[in-house]
Formats: C-alpha cells, sequence, structure tokens
C-alpha cells in the first residue's frame, strides 16, 4: 500500500523532473519568458532559505532573538566575501552552535 | 574544449561543498523514515524512486499523522514542481540531446546539482559536451544522498539531533545565491520569494513552495519592463 503511493510520488517527481527537459522544444518558450527563467535561483531558493530559518519544526515563527537568524546573517556575510561553498555553511553552522552551546547555555 | 571526463570531474567537483549539508540531512531523512514506524525497506525505497529531500520526510510525516496516501502523494508532486523551472532553464543546454538521453538526465536533476550546472553552463556555452557536468553533479548527489539516507536508516539517528544540523539545508542555499546579492533586480526577487514563502506557509499541500516563486517570478517580469 505505502509502496504503491511511493511509486505514485516517484513517477510524479520524475515527470516534474522530465517534463520541460525532454518534451518541451526551447523554441516554445519566447525570448520574454527566456530573460524571466535567468531570475529562476533567486526566484526559488530563498522558498527553502527563509522557512529554514524563520520557521521552527512545530511550524511556528521562531522569536526575533533566534539564533539561526545570526548563524544565517553570518553565512551571508561570509559568503558574500569568501566565495566559498565549505566557508558558507562552516561559518554560519559555527556561529549557530557558538550561540546555542556557548552563549545561551 | 574540456573532454567529457573533464566535464564530469569539474561537475563533481562544483557540488561536492554541498555535500556538507546533504549528508547530515540524508541521515536524518532516513533516520526519521524508521522512527516514523515504516519498514525500513520502504525508507530506502524512496531515496531510490523519488530521489526529492525533503520531500520524503513531508511524505513519512503526512501518512504516520493519518493523512491520505492520495494527499500525502499529491504533496509531493507540489513540493517538487519546482523542477519544471530548473528543466525550463536547463533544457537550452542541453536541446542537442537526444530523446533517451533527456529522459535518462532527468532523473537526476536536483536542486543543488542544477544550480552548479546552470551557473557553469552560462560561463561554458561553446563547450560541446556540457551536460556531462550535469551528470557529474547529479550522480554525485545521486550517490551520496543513498548512502547517507542508508546509514540514517541502518544506524538510526547517530548525528546528534542537538546539533540542529537541519539548520545546514537553508546554509547550502544560502551559499549558492549569495553572489546574486550584488545585483538589487535579483535582491527584490529574493525577497518576495522569502517573504512570500512565509506568508503562505500555512497554504495547503506545502504549496509555498512553487506559490512563492511563480510570485517572484512575475516581480521579475515587472522588473524587466521597468528596465527597458
Amino acid at each position: 500500500m505505502t509502496l504503491t503511493a511511493i511509486i505514485f510520488a516517484g513517477i510524479l517527481t520524475y515527470l516534474t523532473r522530465m517534463t520541460m527537459i525532454a518534451l518541451i522544444s526551447r523554441d516554445m518558450l519566447g525570448d520574454k519568458i527566456k530573460a524571466v527563467l535567468e531570475y529562476v535561483p533567486s526566484a526559488v531558493f530563498p522558498a527553502i532559505i527563509f522557512p529554514g530559518i524563520f520557521i521552527n519544526d512545530f511550524g511556528t515563527f521562531i522569536e526575533m532573538n533566534d539564533p539561526k537568524i545570526f548563524g544565517a546573517l553570518v553565512a551571508v556575510i561570509v559568503g558574500y566575501f569568501s566565495k566559498n561553498i565549505i566557508a558558507t555553511i562552516s561559518a554560519g553552522l559555527v556561529s549557530y552552535w557558538f550561540l546555542i552551546f556557548v552563549v545561551f547555555n | 574544449m574540456l573532454t567529457k571526463k573533464q566535464l564530469f570531474t569539474r561537475g563533481m567537483l562544483d557540488i561536492s561543498p554541498h555535500m556538507l549539508s546533504v549528508i547530515p540531512f540524508g541521515i536524518i531523512c532516513g533516520a526519521i523514515g524508521v522512527e516514523l514506524g515504516f519498514h525500513p525497506y520502504l525508507v530506502y525505497a524512496m531515496s531510490f524512486i523519488i530521489f526529492g529531500g525533503a520531500s520524503q520526510i513531508v511524505f513519512l510525516q503526512l501518512l504516520s499523522g493519518g493523512a491520505s496516501s492520495l494527499v500525502a502523494v499529491a504533496s509531493v508532486g507540489i513540493i517538487n514542481s519546482r523542477h519544471l523551472l530548473y528543466g525550463a532553464v536547463l533544457s537550452e543546454y542541453l536541446e542537442k540531446l537526444s530523446f533517451i538521453k533527456k529522459l535518462l538526465i532527468s532523473y537526476i536533476v536536483v536542486d543543488q546539482g542544477f544550480a552548479e550546472s546552470n551557473k557553469f553552463f552560462k560561463n561554458n556555452r561553446s563547450e560541446e559536451f556540457l551536460h556531462y557536468h550535469l551528470i557529474g553533479t547529479g550522480c554525485t548527489m545521486w550517490v551520496c544522498w543513498q548512502i547517507a539516507t542508508l546509514s540514517g536508516i541502518v544506524l538510526g539517528s547517530f548525528v546528534p539531533e542537538e546539533l540542529g544540523l537541519k539548520f545546514a539545508i537553508p546554509l547550502t542555499f544560502i551559499a549558492i545565491v549569495v553572489q546574486d546579492l550584488k545585483k538589487l533586480d535579483h535582491v527584490i526577487v529574493m525577497i518576495t520569494c522569502g517573504l512570500s514563502s512565509l506568508l503562505f506557509f500555512d497554504a495547503p499541500f506545502k504549496s509555498y513552495i512553487i506559490i512563492s516563486p511563480v510570485i517572484a517570478l512575475f516581480v521579475a517580469a515587472l522588473l524587466l519592463r521597468l528596465k527597458k
């Protein structure tokens, strides 16, 4: 029963990946749409970033003094200047841990 | 002109820093599935059949919370519908591939792989075997995801929960978009998407994950008009 659902979810997910790559030819999209598609990363990833920071495991907003906000800000600053993915992630995590284990403890 | 092997390796190298967040998250995903009471084989089958990070957790949480299979399947479809946007962007670079190759490569299109390969494609349009970069990012992601979720299933959550490693996921995506903060139009699009995602967070079927990009792309279209 669950396996059937997993298979359907898998087919659906595969269709989301395949449709635009295999079934739509690039010529079907006009120049205006192509120009808008340039913004896809900026238009999609904040929908993963913002809830990941501002909403907790229980689906409610965090307090404004939550360590995740500080960690994210440090990650933005370090990422902006270092242009390095590992430095960005580590800086965010370490500053977050510093607050939860050292400062707030 | 780079060879296929060089492009594949470049793809692997470009995505590997993201494994710092993907591997702990995969372990957590596998462990949660078993903790929620699902058979280990089923939890692993998802990594192979769905191969879609957060959507796998949502699927199991919905089912264990008593939601119908239909609701769980629909939620996975909606959460993963963002791949339609990735496909629309990538199609330009994959146009010359045969239909079969397009069908195969589609399976390994994931967020971080799309982001890194798209950056590479934009700067190396003339390369003949560009798609090998995408195969490199996708395969690296696939192998790491399988190993990570499997270890979570077998060993349980050996990653201490107190570390809050789920927080590494937003950080990995910050690393992807942070350089675009230099451009005001991109900043406006990002803030629109981010605020919309918080505003629509409680929309049914987790649909905030596709509603907010659509709103943000409308804003992007408006900005393009203003620029002219």
